[in-house]
């Protein structure tokens, strides 16, 4: 990004930790966040490594696709994993300076978490089934209004900083502590926490444990994938609520987060960072406990309220610049 | 109190009072409207006191209280017997929908920062570049003035207007005359009390408070 940035290997080797840490740690988080759901319930519930287990299991299992489906069904877990893959690759995540750290742009992660939603949706409908184009249509109703909230609600932080490169915000972010702590933050916060809900398909808009026809969103997009893909699409939703979960903690608390280039800051911004998303696992998954999910008519009225909270946040950063 | 501190105060609250305004837009539950509106009324004390310790002003102390008393407790109170004692304004009926009335509401937030913009160059002071926000809290106020049928709403989206005003004056010229505040504030608080017998009167006569169904004088 800059002249005086740290040399490229370390560059190559942050994105791989990074890569390595969101395979095993969206998983790991979902597991969490299972795991917390269960103990405040008053049950004992599967060990966090479980949907591990599961996708270790899925992979082995041979892949069986539907008579009539084409290439997109094959294809679209490709895309998921891939374009999520490179999110990650080049998002400040343990380190300010990833690999193209200059192009890791705010519109980018968007436009590629974006790029796996609609290939999930495409799969959906591949098939032909009632479910797959209902979940299909339900998933980019909700990503339609999620994305604009995102949008504006980064765009708010990034006026702040004055760029709209991620790894600029957050070391601008760094270095300015107070930042963290104005009302443009907090609306914006607010926001990105709706937001993240609903693309992570999480209570109160989507039930991730449920099969229930009237409620399923992403599940039923994946109705019709078995073993090695539905293993590859598992993962691939796990890695998108790891990336959101530790781009939301970065974006707003981040400290920890390695702006030198030395491998022991790298070491210690993987410990932060895994604490960090840690808590908020624990923190939303208490919210899912204490919240009835919303009838799906209703889960617009939310994410326009997540809307005009960005907006807001920028209008705040530019009334008080 | 540091500089620093009592612009980020400032902003606080003020994005407090604006915050609360969009939530009233939001939630569907009265009882919850009511609650936000209480939430703002304490806001706009807040507001009220920030600057009053900044300018040491006596007066201005004892505004900021009265509005804790009226706008944070007294109105809320009486609109809340209002809904106790009608059991269909419970929830609200919106003409527009809760999603198109927010991205309205964003719009109308963003005309009052354009409008006003050229009377915060004026004088451009920490409080008087918060003006946009009283004005987006009014416009906010008359957008939910127009488009909710219930009488208990359209309280509120007078209320709303009114405390748009009055954060708009405490951010221009640091709160008017002791009395003329005094003044308005009775003036809403008997606004509402008006409104509250009139809203029992018209359930016990009518056995509805829906007002598009009230065009009609009987005898």
């Amino acid at each position: 990004m800059t002249p005086d940035g740290p040399p490229l290997g370390y560059a190559i080797i942050a994105s791989i930790l990074q890569v390595a840490l969101i395979v095993l740690g969206g998983p790991l988080l979902m597991g969490l966040m299972a795991k917390v759901r269960a103990r405040a319930e008053g049950r004992v519930g599967a060990p966090i490594h479980q949907p591990l287990r599961d996708l270790r299991k899925l992979m082995g299992k041979e892949g069986l696709r539907a008579h009539h489906s084409s290439a997109v069904l094959a294809v679209a877990p490709l895309v998921v994993l891939g374009s999520t893959t490179l999110a990650v690759a080049i998002s400040p995540l343990v380190t300010t300076h990833p690999l193209l750290s200059a192009s890791s742009d705010l519109f980018v992660i968007v436009y590629l978490l974006l790029t796996g939603s609609i290939a999930m949706a495409l799969a959906g409908l591949d098939t032909g089934t009632a479910f797959g184009g209902m979940g299909s249509s339900r998933a980019i109703t909700i990503g339609a209004l999620a994305e604009p909230a995102l949008l504006v609600a980064v765009i708010a932080l990034s006026i702040q900083a004055r760029t709209s490169n991620l790894p600029a915000i957050v070391a601008a972010t760094i270095t300015h502590p107070v930042w963290t702590s104005t009302p443009t933050r907090l609306l914006a916060l607010v926001a990105i926490v709706i937001v993240v809900i609903a693309e992570t398909g999480r209570l109160p808009v989507d039930n991730p444990n449920t099969h229930l026809e009237l409620t399923m969103i992403h599940e039923a997009m994946t109705l019709e994938y078995a073993g090695s893909d539905l293993g590859l699409v598992t993962l691939g939703a796990a890695m998108r609520l790891g990336l959101l979960f530790a781009l939301l903690m970065n974006l707003f608390v981040p400290w920890g987060v390695a702006t030198g280039s030395s491998i022991l800051g790298l070491l210690a911004a993987v410990v932060f960072l895994a604490l960090k998303t840690s808590l908020l696992a624990v923190a939303v998954s208490l919210i899912e406990v204490h919240s009835a999910k919303l009838r799906l008519f209703r889960v617009p009225e939310l994410l326009a309220g997540g809307f005009v909270l960005a907006v807001l946040a920028v209008i705040t950063q530019l009334a008080t610049r | 109190m540091s500089t620093s501190f009592y612009v980020g105060a400032l902003e606080l609250t003020t994005g407090a009072v604006l915050v609360c305004a969009v939530m009233t837009l939001w939630r569907r539950q009265v009882r919850t409207i009511v609650t936000m509106l209480r939430l703002q009324g304490v806001a706009l004390a807040s507001v009220a006191g920030v600057l009053a310790w900044h300018e040491r002003d006596l007066g201005l102390a004892i505004t900021a209280a009265l509005v804790l008393a009226v706008k944070g407790a007294l109105v809320p109170w009486l609109l809340r017997r209002v809904i106790r004692l009608d059991p269909r304004s419970r929830e609200t009926a919106p003409l527009i929908n809760v999603p198109a009335s927010l991205v309205s509401a964003a719009f109308l937030i963003v005309v009052s920062y354009v409008v006003s913009s050229k009377l915060t160059a004026l004088a451009p002071s920490a409080a008087s570049r918060l003006v946009p926000v009283g004005v987006a809290t009014v416009l906010v106020g008359y957008f939910m003035l127009v488009t909710r049928r219930r009488s208990v709403s359209q309280i509120v989206g007078l209320l709303l207007v009114d405390n748009g005003i009055g954060l708009v004056t405490f951010l221009l010229t640091a709160g008017v005359p002791l009395i003329v505040e005094l003044g308005s504030t009775l003036d809403v608080l008997l606004v509402v009390v008006v409104l509250q017998v009139l809203v029992v009167n018209a359930g016990a006569r009518h056995g509805s408070f829906d007002l598009d169904q009230m065009r009609e004088l009987h005898d």
